[in-house]
């Protein structure tokens, strides 16, 4: 990491010798955490949009992973320097959206700017994640993922199993999971994102209750409800396949998604945005799936949750850059840059435009599987379904792992788990109200 | 016989004493006092909104299982550290004093751990004992050892304790051989002439020599235990499972920096704070007294 950063400070100051203009362009920082080969894209991005014009240049940072660069641009506003444009992963959107005055909405940056800009445009689901209850739309929506169904074609066809038939039901999953064992699988299933796939997501895609008050979008005054009986039948059904060895627990975050890469786990739910590295990766034959749901269960499936981030426009700066940061917004939503990026990076494309244009392209033909995601956030949202927006997400987050880990653990039950998790992030739902106020 | 200096006008010591003050002013009273007013207040992540809430945030976490829980993790992890740190050092320092040969190479592959980061440290034993790509876990298991500290809580104390005494060993080995190499030669030849195995020599001469050092070196590790180990903590264990390894000190990292609560970070480190104060008085007023200083 130190010698990608050294690499590309050594390349700033290179540009920036060669490219000294007579008259000095406005300047707008951008912070983010895109690493690796997303760090590419992000330059690029950069690169062909400051090549557009003359007036401005976008310079990109990368500070660190989301919570890391989150807690910098905060520090940054308390020492009154902070970015032009900040990337704050989804978890963060309601401390952004409350914190008074310390950002400026994306919707006012765009018609200040005299920017055309259309709310419309994008995916519902996307563009509802990031409205204000009054309907201004508050950041702009730039890398979202939703989780999606793995699983292992090779494995499949070794137990005996349609490789191209994924199971849609969790009766379904558990079904195969059970030969897959039967044919020596030590993972048949796992799961990445435990919190955010099966208790977030999972509440959208069977519609049913994350939280009151419309998952936290009504109000402050929000409380957890997620230890309701088909919450609790759910894990308990995980915590029976744990039991059985037909669900393995491999840690919290991401860290399962190298057990499916190295061919251990045979069934997967992870983000979206791992396509690219799996198919990278693995040595076997995999496809990507819509994911299982309770067929009993009226409204199901109803639409996946988002992931990822977007980019908050920080307060507080001069009016020429925030005409900058409105030229480079624009830039960002136009259909084409929009449909190279889904498609570089296995985001989703978050206009209908840069769908349909990736439709005609014969993106998805040629790369099945792709359109899973994307089919699975157009469905139309409710009010259940819309996301979920909670102050100390991050912490909440956090309780959810540790108290659903005593699951598998087998200290608790999966109600007193998720009754004891619905508890305890409640007091920081009020401690937050309380800091709001 | 004690020297003592005086001075003839009043604001010269003053004067001296100033850049001392200034720096422990600055770098320690001001950020504690910071800490003990942020603890009594709630405010939002960018300090826009603040609120007086009194002694709430210390009721809450006095109200909160999870964190009266996480006092005997950390008293487990820092005598585990200690202990364990102290000891394993302290022979590898005896061995190494004995060591005539490539000394210099022995001691300076001993002191290498010191030099790597503490979240380095972390990762490299969580890569370690990764439950599907780890090599100690594929040898465990080879053995018929199911390793997973994912869901057992021992093994996940044991990777984080293994990976703090690891960094912290090089530390304490190069005290106690400086130690053993102040102890006079005489005194162990003496010994060695009236008969002493190096079992007694070790335990009658040497040990109570080292007093001293192993003083220092208790506090030190203790102080690192603390306060020093939360990287680790993240890179292996992130606290779990449950909040089986979620110490006092990686609690405040994880609710202020990453959850940015700050009011309750700032109650905890207060808490965290008078703890430490009370380990310290109780260190130099009664282990002290047991030293003997030569």
């Amino acid at each position: 990491m130190t010698f990608t950063r050294t690499a590309l400070a050594i390349a700033a100051v290179t540009a920036a010798a060669f490219a000294l203009p007579a008259q000095a362009a406005t300047e707008i920082q951008w912070w983010h955490s895109m690493d690796g080969a997303l760090n590419d894209w992000v330059n690029d991005l950069a690169k062909d949009f400051n090549a557009s014009q003359s007036e401005y240049k976008v310079i990109p940072t990368y500070k660190g992973e989301y919570d890391q660069s989150m807690a910098a641009g905060i520090a940054a506003y308390r020492a009154n320097n902070a970015p032009d444009i900040l990337q704050v992963f989804e978890v963060g959107t309601a401390t952004m959206m409350y914190s008074k005055g310390a950002i400026k909405p994306v919707a006012e940056v765009m018609k200040e700017g005299g920017v055309k800009f259309d709310p419309k445009s994008y995916i519902s689901a996307v563009s509802g994640y990031y409205t204000a209850p009054n309907g201004q739309m508050m950041s702009m929506p730039f890398n979202s993922s939703t989780t999606v169904f793995y699983y292992n074609k090779d494995a499949f066809k070794a137990a005996g199993l349609d490789p191209e038939k994924a199971p849609t039901s969790w009766p379904e999953v558990v079904l195969a999971a059970a030969k897959l064992k039967t044919n020596g699988s030590t993972c048949p299933f796992t799961t990445s994102w435990m919190t955010w796939a099966q208790v977030e997501s999972f509440s959208t895609w069977h519609n049913v209750s994350y939280a009151s008050k419309f998952n936290g979008f009504g109000g402050l005054d929000a409380r957890l409800e997620f230890n309701s009986p088909l919450h609790v039948r759910h894990f308990e059904n995980l915590a029976n396949m744990s039991k059985q060895g037909l669900f393995v627990y491999k840690g919290r975050a991401g860290k399962a998604s190298s057990s499916f890469i190295s061919g251990e786990c045979a069934m997967f739910v992870g983000s979206s945005g791992s396509y690219a590295t799996i198919k990278r990766d693995a040595k076997f034959q995999f496809a990507e799936s819509t994911l299982p749901y309770y067929p009993d269960v009226p409204g199901a499936p109803q639409n996946t949750i988002l992931g990822g981030a977007s980019l908050w426009v920080m307060s507080g700066k001069p009016a020429a850059n925030y005409k900058g940061v409105a030229q480079f917004f624009s830039y960002l939503s136009s259909p084409q840059v929009q449909a190279a990026s889904h498609q570089r990076t296995g985001y989703l494309p978050i206009t209908m435009a840069a769908f349909e244009l990736t439709e005609k392209s014969g993106f998805y033909k040629k790369n099945p599987g792709t359109e899973v995601p994307v089919n699975q956030m157009i469905r139309k949202t409710t009010d259940k379904s819309r996301g979920v927006r909670l102050g100390n997400f991050v912490q909440i987050r956090a309780i959810v792992d540790e108290e659903t880990e005593q699951i598998w653990t087998g200290k608790k039950t999966a109600k007193e788990a998720l009754d004891s998790a619905v508890s305890r992030g409640n007091e920081l739902l009020a401690k937050f109200q309380a800091a709001n106020k | 016989m004690e020297k003592r200096v005086f001075f003839r006008s009043n604001w010269l010591p003053w004067l001296l004493l100033a850049p001392q003050l200034a720096v422990v002013g600055i770098f320690f009273f001001w950020p504690a006092g910071q800490a003990l007013v942020q603890s009594l207040q709630q405010q939002d992540a960018f300090g826009t909104s603040v609120t007086w809430v009194g002694l709430d945030n210390f009721k809450a976490l006095w109200n909160d299982a999870t964190y009266l829980a996480s006092f005997q993790t950390t008293v487990i992890f820092s005598a585990l550290v200690t202990v364990l740190g102290l000891s394993i050092a302290l022979l590898l320092a005896v061995f190494a004093d004995r060591v005539v040969k490539g000394a210099t190479f022995y001691k300076t592959i001993l002191i290498l751990p010191y030099a790597v980061a503490p979240v380095v440290s972390g990762l490299l034993w969580a890569f370690m004992f990764s439950s599907s790509i780890g090599v100690v876990t594929y040898a465990l298991h080879k053995i018929g050892f199911d390793w997973n500290h994912l869901l057992n809580s021992n093994h996940a104390m044991a990777l984080v304790v293994m990976a703090a005494v690891w960094k912290q060993i090089s530390y304490n080995f190069l005290f106690f051989l400086a130690g053993l190499n102040s102890i006079p030669k005489a005194l162990i030849e003496a010994a060695a002439i009236d008969g002493a195995r190096p079992w007694r020599r070790f335990w009658t001469i040497q040990l109570p020599l080292l007093a001293p050092t192993t003083f220092f070196l208790l506090v030190i590790n203790m102080v690192y235990a603390f306060f020093d180990t939360f990287a680790i903590i993240d890179a292996t264990t992130q606290g779990g499972p449950g909040k089986a390894t979620s110490t006092l000190v990686y609690r405040v990292y994880f609710d202020g920096f990453r959850g940015m609560d700050f009011g309750g970070a700032a109650a905890q480190s207060v808490v965290l704070m008078v703890i430490v104060i009370a380990l310290t008085v109780v260190q130099f007023r009664y282990v002290e007294k047991k030293v003997q200083y030569a």
